[in-house]
């Protein structure tokens, strides 16, 4: 289908996308890599009266190092699976995410912050911002604010922007030395939506235990969520099979998946178990570490 | 915008969507429309030289100023650009719906690794759906492609 008629703006920089959106309200919709927005317009489940393309906004299109990694708001998936940099094990999880979502060629135009404020329950984005613990920075009328990202994800298709903010950035923290991570995704086939998947880092202290875990699901609910239990149990002791067999468990019990084609709820319970079994073995093979 | 080198200058409602701009407006009905919702892969073209965008998920006022390549500007006078010439010498089409997107995906992929493995090939063209081929003979035909853009004298004919 046609989307429904919209007016469209086109801003130059963040302060005139500010302006179109602080001026239309709810009105308003950002369009940045538009692979989800699009097709959803196409669908008219989605009926933005106004359109602000944020794609020319060259100051919001950039990956960096600053004490965070920080992507910008028109930064695509394609540049963050190119940077050579991010092959380093510390980024792993993220590197590991921008290789799988959608397909390759949705991949060049699609961005990590949309992913994020589209927050579809079985998004990649909003689960690997979990376990890495990230924070997305908001701005509006009063400046910009750092939303942490358990705060950012308020349910299916919702975040904590409101109407006349966007959302400029997303900082993933340093998290130190001996940091890996890992995602883990089961799809029917590529493009699909995760039957489910698992996203995974882990920072070890000197003597081996684990100093942090972050530990989320994605396609397990309403939106992503993080499996706190799982986290909390593995901190401080040292990864081995009984720690891990015991943070997969905890994954199941917190897996509140819908049935669907992909399969049962029984099914994508154990499979969320299981990818966190799998996500964490292969996050510490990545520091030397078999467990 | 400019298309395969012609500057078009129209018109268009915000929601006219790239790939119907294209074949309805510029008259270049090369770009096929399959699934209409960016699963396909039938309808991508290259935008400004080297991002392959699947042209049903993009407004054409967003390609206002940019520069975009559809498979009628693949050859160039008269010669087959060596993606083309690959897939007829292979056999990497049955009905031709899904072709325009592929070769279009495969300028993009060679672009960035100008010589890929067959995983490579496989998992750059996985977006792009074909429902004859079984894909063997279009990966075969990129592999080959990439073998012939590898040679100086080729890109420079």
């Amino acid at each position: 289908m046609i989307p429904a008629a919209f007016e469209y703006f086109r801003a130059q920089s963040t302060d005139e996308a500010l302006g179109h959106l602080q001026k239309y309200g709810s009105d308003a919709r950002v369009l940045a890599g538009g692979q989800s927005l699009v097709p959803a317009m196409r669908f008219r489940l989605a009926r933005p009266a106004v359109l602000v393309d944020i794609n020319p906004v060259k100051e919001l299109d950039y990956i960096g190092t600053d004490g965070a990694l920080t992507i910008g708001a028109t930064a695509r998936d394609t540049a963050i699976e190119r940077a050579s940099w991010i092959r380093d094990a510390k980024w792993s999880l993220l590197h590991d995410v921008s290789r799988v979502v959608a397909d390759p060629v949705v991949r060049q135009r699609a961005t990590v912050v949309g992913s994020l404020c589209h927050n579809d329950p079985a998004g990649d984005w909003p689960a690997v911002a979990l376990a890495g613990r990230a924070e997305v920075m908001v701005r509006g009328k009063g400046g910009e604010r750092a939303v942490p990202i358990d705060e950012f994800l308020v349910d299916s298709f919702t975040t904590a922007v409101e109407d006349g903010e966007l959302a400029v950035a997303v900082r993933f923290p340093l998290a130190g030395e001996r940091t890996a991570g890992s995602y883990q995704k089961v799809e029917r086939k590529v493009g699909d939506y995760a039957t489910a998947a698992a996203a995974v880092q882990v920072s070890l202290n000197a003597d081996g235990s684990v100093r942090q875990a972050g530990i989320a699901l994605s396609a397990a609910g309403p939106c992503a969520i993080r499996v706190a239990e799982a986290e909390s149990l593995l901190a401080g002791r040292k990864p081995n099979a009984d720690a891990i067999s015991a943070a997969a468990d905890a994954a199941s019990r917190a897996s509140q998946p819908q049935a669907d084609l992909r399969g049962s709820v029984e099914y994508k319970r154990h499979l969320a178990g299981v990818l966190v079994a799998r996500g964490l073995r292969a996050a510490l093979a990545r520091l030397g570490v078999q467990a | 915008m400019k298309v395969n080198g012609t500057a078009y200058e129209r018109d268009v409602e915000p929601r006219t969507l790239l790939a119907y701009f294209l074949r309805e407006q510029c008259g270049l009905t090369g770009t096929h429309v399959g699934c209409d919702t960016s699963s396909c892969g039938c309808c991508v073209v290259v935008l400004d030289g080297k991002t392959a965008v699947k042209s049903c998920s993009m407004f054409a006022v967003q390609a206002d100023g940019h520069e975009v390549l559809t498979v009628e500007g693949l050859a160039q006078g008269g010669a087959l650009h060596p993606i083309q010439q690959a897939f007829w010498d292979h056999h990497g089409l049955q009905c031709g719906f899904c072709t325009p997107g592929m070769m279009l995906t495969a300028v993009v992929l060679l672009a960035n690794n100008p010589d890929p493995n067959e995983a490579e090939i496989r998992e750059g063209l996985s977006g792009n759906m074909c429902r004859c081929t079984g894909y063997q003979n279009i990966v075969k035909a990129v592999q080959h492609a990439a073998g012939v853009m590898r040679q100086p004298e080729a890109v420079a004919k």
